[in-house]
């Protein structure tokens, strides 16, 4: 009798130290964003914030360029997931419903620039982008992201459009539909929530690039918010309230975004990204 | 388009050709899925020249610089001086090339080990556990993976911290006195246990949610037939479970391997290669050479190499992804 307790019991008591690993990182970045310095450099941790205070948070939003560089990365995440998703959407359309030559090339092709190591190429990247003039803009950033991006979504979007019945495409053409409209009419509301978590994915990968950002965009004014953070801390130094506050603004949107994504979309993470 | 020898034949009535790509009136079921012409490529031609552009540039441009002499000099006088292999002789005759390179393969490797192994045994354990225990866990498991990697790493320096880091006071409560004050960064094995640590905490959700996903669609036929047959739960695991999970694991194991390796920002952010760069990985390595101390042609050629060596460490699985998608389509 005790035996089996404790057979149904272990799993659960494993199950709440795995879950205190994986949340206390991002509880103690919140509690100390909270607690006033005092209670931060405590002999003792205190483990609550309970008196709690938002200097941290004004400390954060006050520093130099935090609205600016909050603006730039926004502007950037936003473009590049826009135009990733309207050159995707086209070219999943292509590869789920059309039989073409070349077709299992480009989807082998897309499969690899998926694996692309951004992170070695910052070098070429670099003075490729020196050489155009255009260090510290935001252009040269929002288009490669936009490429950084491509790849899954285009491959995610041609999941979602192969799960909508051909029948319905054909019906609409039916009723006297170009295929393009019947794309358009039929096909891309029910594409909505695959764009969705598509974007949000999108989204999440270009808010969080930090290489790329850190090499070209010298310039304060055009950083966006991943070096603000690293320059930061360096910065704030000891200050760890500042530093947990400003990590907190940063993490908060993405934090939110990933409530809404899908299960679908969590799944088709893997197979976009090694079944294409 | 060379690559189409293969392409299996159209099934069911031939093409019908039609100058716009449109549908024949009459004919919605045969044009449906079957368009020719220029169409697909046309809706494709963007997606197509953006990557060759925006990615096959800069790779090809990294090629091109690895067989230059550029340093601060000829970068700001923009000169191109080309010297062959030479870059090539100095990285490979060198120590330190074969020195990061042995430590990147094996930090790749033992986070990779742990990775899959912690996630896979939470993935098996969110299969076991009730269903309100299985939401609290999985919430937790979301928190972790979506936390941006700058911002956990900010939180891992705070963690780890010489002083207040609540890691050394939970260690010097717990007996290790000399904990109290242990700098994290001073050594190479602490600052990569700290980075691992790191690595493992963010990957390890990917790993269980994608792996527990995939137990779900495990036939239950399968598990009955296997006890009907007298197989125990020992058994059952190895016979029905792994065998079935086993596409899940390969690809899950593939990914981490890619990411892992290229692990830039967590090793970057934590420490920036530091303690003396000894914890530097490939593409810090590359970075600090080739961006921090501008030798660009040198750190071009150790860019280079390092795509050569991811590609010959995943290449075995590459073969597998694209034989698969060829059986597929």
């Amino acid at each position: 009798m005790k035996r089996s307790l404790m057979g149904r019991l272990w799993p659960n008591l494993v199950a709440v130290v795995i879950f205190i690993f994986c949340v206390f990182p991002v509880y103690w970045m919140f509690a100390t964003a909270f607690k006033p310095t005092g209670d931060i450099i405590a002999e003792d941790p205190v483990w609550f914030p309970t008196n709690a205070t938002f200097e941290h948070f004004k400390t954060a939003v006050d520093a130099d360029h935090f609205w600016t560089m909050a603006g730039n990365s926004l502007i950037v995440t936003l473009l590049a997931v826009v135009f990733s998703l309207i050159i995707g959407v086209t070219a999943a359309f292509a590869l789920a419903r059309m039989r073409f030559k070349g077709r299992r090339g480009f989807i082998i092709g897309f499969m690899l620039a998926q694996m692309a190591p951004w992170e070695v190429m910052v070098i070429a990247i670099y003075i490729i982008v020196r050489d155009a003039d255009m260090l510290n803009s935001l252009i040269p950033l929002t288009l490669f992201y936009m490429v950084m991006i491509l790849p899954f979504t285009l491959l995610t979007l041609r999941g979602f459009v192969a799960a909508v019945p051909k029948e319905l495409e054909e019906s609409a053409m039916v009723d006297g539909c170009t295929r393009m409209q019947a794309f358009r009419r039929v096909i891309l509301p029910l594409l909505a929530p695959g764009l969705m978590s598509t974007s949000l994915f999108g989204f999440i990968t270009a808010w969080n690039e930090f290489p790329l950002v850190l090499v070209l965009n010298k310039e304060a004014e055009s950083k966006t918010l991943p070096v603000w953070l690293s320059s930061f801390q360096t910065q704030f130094g000891d200050d760890w309230g500042a530093t947990m506050a400003a990590a907190s603004l940063f993490a908060v949107p993405i934090l939110i975004l990933f409530v809404f994504l899908q299960r679908r979309a969590v799944s088709g993470l893997t197979d976009g990204a090694v079944k294409g | 388009m060379t690559v189409q020898k293969t392409e299996r034949p159209p099934s069911g009535p031939t093409e019908v050709q039609t100058s716009d790509g449109g549908p024949r009136p009459g004919g919605p079921r045969r044009s449906a899925g079957r368009l020719t012409g220029v169409t697909p490529y046309l809706l494709l031609a963007p997606a197509i020249i953006v990557t060759l552009l925006l990615l096959g540039w800069p790779l090809v441009n990294n090629g091109i610089l690895s067989f230059q002499n550029l340093n601060m000099r000829q970068f700001i006088l923009h000169l191109t001086e080309w010297n062959g292999f030479d870059n090539y002789k100095e990285v490979l005759t060198g120590e330190d090339f074969w020195r990061v390179t042995g430590r990147s393969v094996a930090f790749t490797a033992v986070n990779v080990v742990l990775i899959m192994v912690l996630g896979t045994l939470v993935g098996l354990l969110l299969a076991r556990l009730g269903r309100k225990m299985r939401t609290f866990l999985l919430v937790g498991l979301v928190l972790a993976w979506a936390m941006p990697v700058v911002a956990a790493s900010t939180v891992y320096q705070w963690l780890f911290a010489q002083r207040f880091g609540v890691v050394n006071w939970v260690l010097a409560k717990i007996g290790f006195e000399s904990m109290a004050d242990h700098d994290w960064l001073a050594t190479q094995a602490s600052t990569f246990f700290v980075v691992l640590l790191l690595i493992v905490w963010m990957s390890i959700p990917f790993v269980a949610i994608n792996l527990y996903a995939a137990t779900t669609t495990i036939p239950k036929e399968l598990y009955e037939a296997a006890s009907l047959d007298g197989a125990g739960a020992w058994k059952q695991f190895t016979q029905v479970t792994m065998p079935y999970l086993r596409p899940f694991l390969y690809a899950t194991t593939f990914l981490e391997i890619i990411w892992v390796f290229k692990a830039f920002v967590q090793v970057f952010t934590i420490n920036e290669g530091g303690p003396d760069r000894l914890t530097e990985i490939l593409p810090v390595y590359a970075y600090i050479e080739g961006m921090g101390n501008q030798h660009f042609g040198m750190g071009a050629a150790i860019a280079l190499l390092t795509i050569v060596i991811l590609l010959a460490i995943t290449s075995f699985y590459l073969r597998i992804v694209l034989k698969q998608e060829e059986d597929e389509l």
